[in-house]
């Protein structure tokens, strides 16, 4: 829901089938969001969710089957493309062959019929905001992947849309370059307060760029809500478990006292967990835990730690990743930060301690 | 130094083939006929040996019985009809052509190769008996006016054989598939993403086509107006069927001096002057094609 602001992008049980009879694919089973305006929205999901679809049912590549779309507040099935105030940064950049990168940028303005002059202004306008100035009279065959890509970026910001929708415009882009863009991306977002819809299959993108987040598998919207939203509060398991490294275990609940459930697993691990809305005592649900909340010792300390032995070790420089297995016969991933001194770094086989904070375990719908 | 003697002459030897190829089937014949052309004609076909430019001469002037020379303009005319009725088959064909390649290409591969091949389909039939179908077609009470008599539309006749509209629906006709084929094969490798980009950049349908397609498919519109121009300009089954000798074209013209005119020399001269059409047109394009080049650079 969006809080304050106006409403940029309202979808409305949406619903997309591609094709009819028994060669029907159904790409969005069905999908409610509102975006409001300014905001940096990302779609995230892995390939094959139905991502581009959405995209292109926005951008009126495709019509929907079910349901509508309202942008401004105006229902736009009506309009064609080339009428929708909305413009895209194509995954594969699209951009002109036979065309200059100033007659690239200037597309959009020209069909517009706007005057030359402006045309000029805004061309460079757009380049400098890319940083491409210098390669306005260069064809798109002369450039590199990253330069396409910022040209494509230039072409869709230079008529001024209201909303610009993206992609996956990072993905042919080597790391360092896909690092340094994503920064980029979310200053411009900022700067220019156009209405930016992002679509991508890399949750580190996802969490580092956007406002908020929509995560999709298999035509259906899973969670709406801001990066630390998604990753502390995960609502089911696909979320849980496609961004960042889960453990999940099976739990009974116990007892429930003020919203809070002590959960037992089949090892004899005790949990507490706020419940989630259709649960109650004695019910199985899934719990997870993010690796790097927990925290191992070589001995008990005298806290609540459960004991343990290191399966495996795996050191990944900044940090390590074990796997312990309790006593109780539960396997846990933990992930330690390395001490200064990293000859002190735990091995397998060494008998461990594990503390779970409070707060650690979080109740999944499913 | 001695290697790249060595690499010359392997160069040379591995080239043979396809020189003498060219050499004996393309080259020769026009050197036979440029030889023939400055020859003095055989009464009886043929040519006789000696040097003369008689054959050029009368391509503009008429040799009356007193041996003087009067300027006629029947060849002039007969060229320039030529060229105008090839370039309207060249238009004709374009105009047709351009929008069936284009929904060839929007099709899936096993469409596409069934479309190309009823394309390419009146090929592989004669192309007198195709031309011959015509004239059933738009002979006086052919399969279009008797229809229109039939019901009422038409009294008389709409005299539509042996004119140039005929002989201009007869090439069309003819060369429609060599500018099917080329156009094709240029939009077939356009990226159709380009046409969805250029829409969600506020180019309708119009524009669209404008400022992408036709640019990325010049190639093939070029390549296509060669292969309609040049043959159109030298047929002669068309605008001898459907123009009945009364509206003669150079292959036509041609065609008579080696057959019943026995002049040799004289045909071979005009088909020197097609020849001089037909490489004046290319340079043209080849020089305007330069042009474009270069300002895209600029
Ligand atoms: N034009 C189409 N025709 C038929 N099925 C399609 C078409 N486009 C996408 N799909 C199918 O719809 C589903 C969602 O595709 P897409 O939106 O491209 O996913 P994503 O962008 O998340 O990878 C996929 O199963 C895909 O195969
Ligand atoms: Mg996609």
């Amino acid at each position: 829901m969006v809080e304050d602001g106006r409403t940029a992008i309202d979808i409305r049980n949406v619903r997309k089938v591609y094709g009819s009879g028994g060669g029907a694919v159904t790409a969005i089973e069905r999908a409610s969001l509102d975006i409001a305006d300014n905001e940096f929205f990302t779609l995230l999901g892995p390939s094959g969710c139905g991502k581009t679809t959405l995209l292109r049912l926005i951008a009126g590549f495709e019509a929907t089957t079910e349901g509508e779309i309202f942008l401004y507040g105006d229902e736009i099935e009506d309009l064609p493309p080339f009428k929708r105030p909305v413009n895209t940064v194509f995954q594969h950049y699209s951009l002109f062959p036979h065309m200059t990168v100033a007659e690239n940028v200037g597309f959009g303005l020209k069909m517009l019929g706007r005057p030359k002059a402006e045309i000029g202004e805004a061309v460079e306008r757009s380049l400098s905001l890319v940083k491409m100035s210098d390669f306005a009279r260069r064809k798109p065959s002369q450039m590199s992947g990253g330069q396409q890509q910022r040209v494509a970026l230039a072409r869709a910001l230079a008529p001024n849309p209201k909303v610009l929708l993206l992609d996956e415009p990072l993905s042919a882009l080597d790391l360092k370059l896909r690092q340094a863009m994503r920064n980029e991306l979310k200053t411009l977002q900022r700067e220019t307060g156009i209405t930016f819809v992002f679509v991508t299959h890399d949750q580190e993108e996802a969490l580092t760029m956007s406002d908020r987040i929509a995560v999709m598998s298999n035509g259906l919207i899973q969670q709406i809500g801001s990066p630390l939203d998604i990753y502390e509060r995960p609502l089911n398991r696909f979320v849980a478990d496609f961004i960042g490294d889960t453990n999940f275990v099976e739990a009974d609940i116990a007892s429930v006292e003020g919203g809070v459930a002590t959960c037992q697993s089949a090892g004899g691990l005790e949990m507490r967990a706020a419940v989630v809305d259709g649960h109650g005592v004695g019910d199985r649900v899934t719990l997870a835990l993010r690796p790097e909340k927990m925290s191992l010792a070589a001995s008990a300390n005298g806290g609540a730690a459960t004991p343990g032995r290191i399966e495996s070790a795996d050191y990944l420089g900044t940090s390590t990743s074990y796997k312990v297995m309790l006593d109780g016969g539960v396997t846990l991933a933990v992930r330690e930060q390395n001490p200064v001194d990293a000859s002190t770094v735990l091995a397998a086989g060494d008998a461990v301690h594990v503390s779970i904070p409070v707060g650690t375990a979080r109740m999944l719908v499913d | 130094m001695a290697v790249g003697a060595e690499q010359t002459r392997r160069t040379w030897w591995l080239l043979s083939p396809a020189l003498l190829t060219v050499g004996f089937f393309m080259v020769l014949p026009m050197v036979i006929l440029l030889v023939f052309s400055f020859m003095e004609a055989d009464p009886y076909g043929g040519v006789d040996p000696g040097f003369t430019v008689e054959a050029y001469v009368q391509l503009l002037f008429e040799r009356d019985f007193d041996d003087t020379l009067a300027y006629t303009g029947i060849y002039l005319g007969i060229i320039w009809r030529s060229i105008a009725l090839a370039l309207v088959a060249t238009v004709g064909s374009l105009i047709l052509g351009f929008p069936v390649a284009y929904y060839i290409a929007r099709q899936n591969t096993r469409t596409q190769n069934l479309l190309l091949f009823l394309v390419t389909l009146p090929f592989w039939t004669n192309l007198l008996i195709r031309t011959y179908a015509w004239i059933l077609i738009l002979s006086t009470d052919g399969v279009i006016e008797q229809p229109l008599k039939a019901i009422g539309f038409l009294d008389g006749t709409l005299d539509m054989m042996y004119s140039n509209g005929a002989i201009a629906i007869g090439l069309i006709y003819t060369y429609l598939p060599l500018m099917v084929l080329p156009i094709y094969a240029s939009m077939e490798k356009l990226d159709f993403r380009l046409i969805e980009a250029a829409s969600d950049l506020y180019a309708g349908r119009y524009r669209v086509f404008r400022e992408v397609i036709v640019p990325l498919s010049t190639p093939g519109i070029v390549a296509g107006c060669i292969l309609v121009f040049v043959p159109s300009l030298g047929a002669f089954v068309a605008p001898d069927l459907l123009g009945g000798g009364r509206k003669l074209m150079l292959g036509s013209l041609i065609h008579l001096q080696f057959a019943s005119s026995r002049n040799w020399p004289f045909g071979a001269a005009i088909a020197m002057c097609l020849l001089a059409i037909v490489m004046i047109a290319l340079m043209l394009q080849a020089r305007s094609s330069a042009r474009r080049r270069a300002m895209e650079v600029a």
